[in-house]
């Protein structure tokens, strides 16, 4: 298996050989931040066509395919329409929370994306609570949207400010919990360890029953968390008319836009770590030259195909379901998944005490 | 300096009907010695924007019901980019004005116009948007978007086949691609006006902007 | 039961005139307790107020005429009443016996200046409150300087004027307030992706719940009434189409049904069945939009684009006849305007069973899931007796459990020949309203296939005279459209334009039930009960 920490540690070696370890560490730091915010660009630009195009799938027509081969810089056109749009002032907002927002929404969205192993030896932020970490972080975002709703000075906004707020302190319970379900079954919270110890099969395998329940939970609690698909209430298009963005233009609505795809990339990546393995590829325990076969692929190329594979099934949820009225979807919340949530944390926790697990 | 004819994917540039029109805009424009279309950022600039006009959903009558029909499966404006269409009007690129505008409607659909964020565009759709079409003599139609709204492109029918729209999308494409955006020409208003306006804006009372429009 | 005879006895000094439909006056005075009679005697319960129209009779004055139908014993009556005074006229309201009324005396009130007292909201329906005169007088001046196009944003009134009559005889003028200081209003529409067009709503919300809901139409009023009296009777039929747009057919049906009665010519049965298989067809092609646009308001977008690819197949059959997809410009006064094509026989048969498959996709996508089930299930409803007295027909009407599909009240066409279920509901909630139409679309393609295969030939066209004038009279001719019954209401003094034609909205009553259903429910509620009710603004504002 390629170890990309060959690739870090001779980098490391080699300024520090040339410079001060302080300038080096400097340095590399600066690159690892531009190398991030590319990287959320270009998953960004992935995430967007492909919504376009599988939703058209769906819905049995063709999707962007005038710009560019197969419609493939349709997004590129997108963004250059979208850095040169007016900034609208709006003269009663509160213009420094008003400006603010965006930004909010996009910081906790890429400490989100930074804890993501893509590959083994390429993390970035690593820390031993990476688990506890990143529910954090994405907590930073209700704060963005919440302020966006409030500070746009229009009924609209904030009636989906309050929804989107309820909705997601709400979900982020669930998620919570789910993916504690899985700290008992591995008993550590680092994401790089987490990853490590799926080598002789996924923890949806080992953790067989209540793995599969907190894996169906976290899908649908990561689904509201997002506001996507049966939750998206909150910026219902046909009701509110855009929600808590309504009053953005330009960039600013550029990144809410961006940050709601590549928040649902975090999940779905996040879901394929924790649940599905992560870059691990898939190892049957036994069957050795299977395995080995299996080694040859990449680590990034099996990490990109889960991924993918669980945001192609929300997207399929999405496009399939109406949406939930939002006191069907807090009852949905505190009435059915926290309470099986619950359950489902106690089930591991004896499976794991008595040794009921692969 | 040559003038440059804007490419359409899959058209001809003599299928289109309005040509010589294209050509006179690009010789005015010429003439008062804007530069257009100078150099690759702008050809780049415009080709991003006249691939993504997002359209704002705006209609009023039969003609909403055509372009409907239009982002469905069979016409799919998907292709092209523009399934896109937001709702708030500040994130909308172009009003596709369908169905009648009544005089009830009027200050709404300016009040909306206004609000989208520039560069914008207006596309009369439908027979009573070009000129207020079977209802002319009515006593509560506004006789044409055009007496409130500056149009860029008028698509006839009653209502006119989602082709019909297609192509007058795609004329609007055109005609973006020959606008010089870098260097400020892209307002519909000039920048001393718009000045103006904002001033008065900022300072204006709530009650005062809710008088009629003052005849120049 | 001679009804003749139980009026005289109610009000002796009703006159009846017997010109085209027969239409009975009653003095002013005496109206309201006439109303009120009427409405509640036991062998009369006339408890269906088709259409109230409001007139000019220019030295006579103004006045009202009221359609009324009994849905107990099925008998039907045509009353007026007038007042001679033209500047400040007023006559006594009967809102307070059919809820029907409420709307359409604002309406009048719009059109003629006639006050109606006892009215608890006497505004102006259409028109922007700053408009002087009222258009459908026959002395209004429709010059552009009285009434320019006024750009100014009309300020939101949050009371209305209201006439009430004292116990002495003298009526007074005081202001009723709508909405508090300390209410929260939203303002939904009039752009809005979920209205179906441009209707807007004042809304008074707490929380997520609405306590009150005021309607504003007019942002589609085109005047098509006034027009019509300017028109001869050809040049009327090019204006119905685009009323209702997804009634096309059945508006034109209507049309040319009503002043083929005031004629007296009866058409060949060649046209009457094509009639009805284009009408089947344009029911069927709106009930599929209606189910498209309710899945799109409730966020199932994929649903949406199926049902407009189904459409489709039908838009091709009508553009092969007709020449258009939308407007169809078919009927016409004794016919149609061409032969049906060659190949319709053919294209409809093989349309029927391909639509029987995706109507059970259509099931599977949507009506079986369990959210679109908790998001229309017991949400808005409406009971009989409030959409009888709303005169909520259609669909809506119909899951509530009222019978009133004019197919088989007045049967026209070959309707009496079909064998055909009127399709009835009891819950009258949000899901039985989707389900009667879902069904529906079933008994049309039952309908098709009757009588696709046995069109009988003959003439598509009746000689008719160049000029078309109908003998002196009124006339009113209803049909089943798509969302309800669409009447046409004729009034002609012998000219070759009519001398009033008023359309009766399938749409108007739908939405002044809005505000009655909806109280108590959540915003999101508004949208799928406005999605159900299933309304075309252009036909409620005309």
């Amino acid at each position: 298996m390629f170890d990309f920490s060959i690739v870090t540690s001779w980098i490391h070696g080699f300024l520090t050989s040339v410079m001060p370890v302080e300038l080096a560490v400097f340095i590399e730091c600066v690159a690892i931040g531009v190398c991030l915010l590319l990287a959320y660009a270009v998953i960004a630009i992935i995430m967007i066509f492909m919504e376009r195009k599988v939703c058209a799938a769906f819905q049995c027509r063709l999707g962007p395919v005038r710009v560019g081969p197969w419609g493939t810089l349709q997004l590129f056109a997108d963004v250059f329409k979208m850095l040169i749009k007016e900034i609208v002032t709006i003269r009663h907002a509160d213009k420094f929370l008003y400006n603010l927002a965006p930004y909010i929404v996009i910081l906790s969205s890429i400490l989100a994306f930074a804890c993501i192993p893509v590959n083994k030896g390429m993390e970035i932020l690593d820390f031993n609570v990476g688990v506890f970490f990143l529910m954090a972080a994405s907590s930073i975002g209700i704060v963005g949207v919440l302020l966006a709703g409030w500070s746009s000075n229009n009924k609209y906004s904030l009636i989906g400010a309050m929804r989107s707020g309820a909705q997601m302190i709400s979900y982020e319970l669930s998620v919570g919990l789910s993916i504690l379900t899985i700290v008992v079954l591995t008993d550590t919270m680092q994401f790089s360890e987490i990853v490590e110890r799926q080598a002789d099969g996924w923890f949806i395998f080992k953790g067989h029953f209540p793995a599969v329940i907190a894996f169906i939970i976290y899908l649908i609690a990561g689904n509201a968390e997002v506001n996507r698909g049966p939750f998206d209430l909150p910026e219902a298009e046909s009701e509110l008319t855009a929600g808590y963005h309504t009053e953005y233009s330009g960039m600013h609505f550029g990144l809410f836009y961006v940050a709601e795809f590549v928040n649902l990339f975090i999940v779905s990546a996040i879901a394929a770590t924790i649940f599905l393995g992560g870059w691990m590829p898939l190892h049957i325990p036994g069957l050795d030259g299977f395995n080995q076969v299996m080694d040859y692929i990449p680590g990034f190329v099996w990490f990109f195909a889960k991924a993918l594979f669980v945001v192609w099934l929300l997207m399929w949820i999405k496009w399939t379901f109406p949406r939930l009225r939002i006191d069907q979807i807090l009852t949905l919340e505190w009435k059915y998944l926290i309470p099986i949530g619950l359950f489902n944390l106690l089930l591991m926790v004896v499976c794991v005490v008595f040794g009921w697990h692969f | 300096m040559e003038i440059k004819k804007p490419k359409i994917k899959s058209m001809r540039y003599d299928d289109f009907k309005n040509n010589e029109y294209l050509e006179a805009m690009l010789k005015e424009l010429n003439a008062h010695g804007t530069n257009v279309v100078v150099g690759c950022l702008d050809e780049l600039i415009n080709w991003g924007r006249s691939n993504s006009l997002w359209p704002f959903t705006f209609a009023t009558s039969c003609c909403g019901i055509e372009f409907m029909a239009m982002c469905a499966a069979r016409y799919d404006v998907a292709r092209f980019g523009f399934e896109i269409t937001r709702n708030s009007p500040r994130q909308a690129d172009v009003i596709l004005v369908s169905g009648t505008i009544t005089n009830k409607m009027a200050p709404v659909l300016k009040r909306l116009y206004d609000q989208m964020a520039d560069p914008k565009y207006v596309i009369a759709v439908g027979g009573c948007a070009v000129s207020g079409g079977p209802f002319k003599k009515s006593y509560h139609v506004v006789k044409g978007v055009d007496k409130v709204l500056p149009v860029d492109v008028y698509v006839p029918g009653c209502p006119p086949r989602p082709e019909a729209m297609l192509y007058g999308m795609m004329q609007l494409q055109r005609k973006v691609k020959v606008e010089k955006f870098l260097g400020g020409i892209n307002h519909q208003v000039s920048k001393k006006e718009y000045a103006r306006l904002m001033e008065r804006d900022l300072n204006a009372e709530r009650d005062e902007l809710n008088v009629e429009q003052e005849k120049d | 039961m001679d009804l003749k005879a139980k009026i005289l006895s109610l009000v002796p000094e009703a006159v009846y005139n017997d010109r085209g439909d027969g239409m009975w006056t009653i003095p002013a005075g005496k109206f309201h307790d006439f109303a009120v009679a009427i409405r509640n005697e036991k062998e009369l319960k006339f408890d269906f107020l088709r259409s109230l129209t409001g007139m000019d009779w220019g030295e006579e004055g103004l006045g009202v005429v009221y359609h009324l139908e009994s849905t107990e014993y099925g008998h039907q009556l045509v009353v007026r009443t007038l007042t001679a005074d033209r500047v400040n006229s007023s006559l006594p309201s009967v809102c307070d016996v059919w809820k029907a009324a409420e709307f359409n005396e604002r309406e009048v009130f719009d059109y003629f200046g006639i006050c109606f007292v006892n009215h608890p909201d006497m505004r102006r329906l259409y028109l922007r409150d700053d408009w002087v005169g009222h258009p459908l007088r026959k002395d209004y001046d429709d010059s552009e300087d009285i009434n320019p196009l006024r750009m100014s944003n009309e300020v939101a009134k949050d009371d209305v004027e209201s006439f009430d009559l004292q116990p002495d005889g003298s009526i007074i003028e005081h202001r009723k307030v709508l909405f508090d200081n300390d209410e929260y209003v939203i303002n939904i529409g009039p752009q809005h992706p979920a209205t179906h067009g441009v209707l807007r709503f004042r809304v008074s919300i707490e929380g997520e719940f609405i306590k009150k809901l005021d309607v504003h139409c007019g942002y589609i009023h085109r005047g098509i009434e006034k027009m019509c009296e300017s028109l001869t009777y050809p040049q009327t039929l090019a204006l119905t189409d685009r009323l209702d747009y997804l009634s096309a057919m059945q508006s034109r049906h209507a049309l040319c049904m009503c002043i083929e009665k005031g004629l007296g010519v009866e058409v060949s049965d060649r046209v009457k069945y094509i009639r009805t298989i284009m009408d089947e067809l344009q029911r069927i092609d709106s009930h599929i939009l209606f189910f498209s646009c309710l899945c799109q308001d409730l966020g199932a977008t994929s649903a949406f684009l199926y049902g407009f690819r189904d459409r489709e197949k039908i838009l091709d059959i009508f553009e092969e006849t007709c020449g258009g997809r939308l407007i169809l410009n078919y009927n016409t006064i004794g016919g149609v305007q061409a032969d049906i094509h060659p190949n319709f026989v053919h294209r409809v048969k093989e349309f029927i069973p391909y639509m029987r498959r995706n109507i059970q996709e259509y099931h599977d996508v949507f009506t079986g899931n369990v959210i679109a089930q908790h998001r229309l299930k017991g949400v808005g409803v409406l009971s009989r007796e409030d959409a009888i007295s709303f005169g909520a027909t259609g669909g809506t009407g119909r899951a509530s459990g009222w019978a009133c599909d004019v197919r088989k009240r007045i049967p026209y066409g070959v309707y009496d020949k079909v064998d055909f279920k009127e399709i009835l509901y009891t819950d009258g909630d949000s899901f039985a309203r989707y389900m009667v139409r879902m069904d529906e679309i079933m008994e049309s393609l039952n309908i098709v296939e009757q009588l696709i295969d046995n069109i009988p030939a003959g003439d598509f066209q009746l000689k008719m005279k160049p000029v078309i004038r109908i003998p002196e009279g009124s006339y009113y001719a209803a049909v089943e459209a798509s969302r309800g019954e669409f009447g046409v209401f004729i009034e002609s003094h012998g000219d070759k334009n009519p001398y009033r034609l008023k359309f009766r909205s399938t749409g108007l009553p739908l939405v002044s039930c809005m505000d009655t259903i909806c109280r108590g429910g959540k915003i999101a509620d508004l949208i799928a009960i406005g999605g159900t009710l299933d309304y075309i603004i252009p036909d409620i504002d005309r």
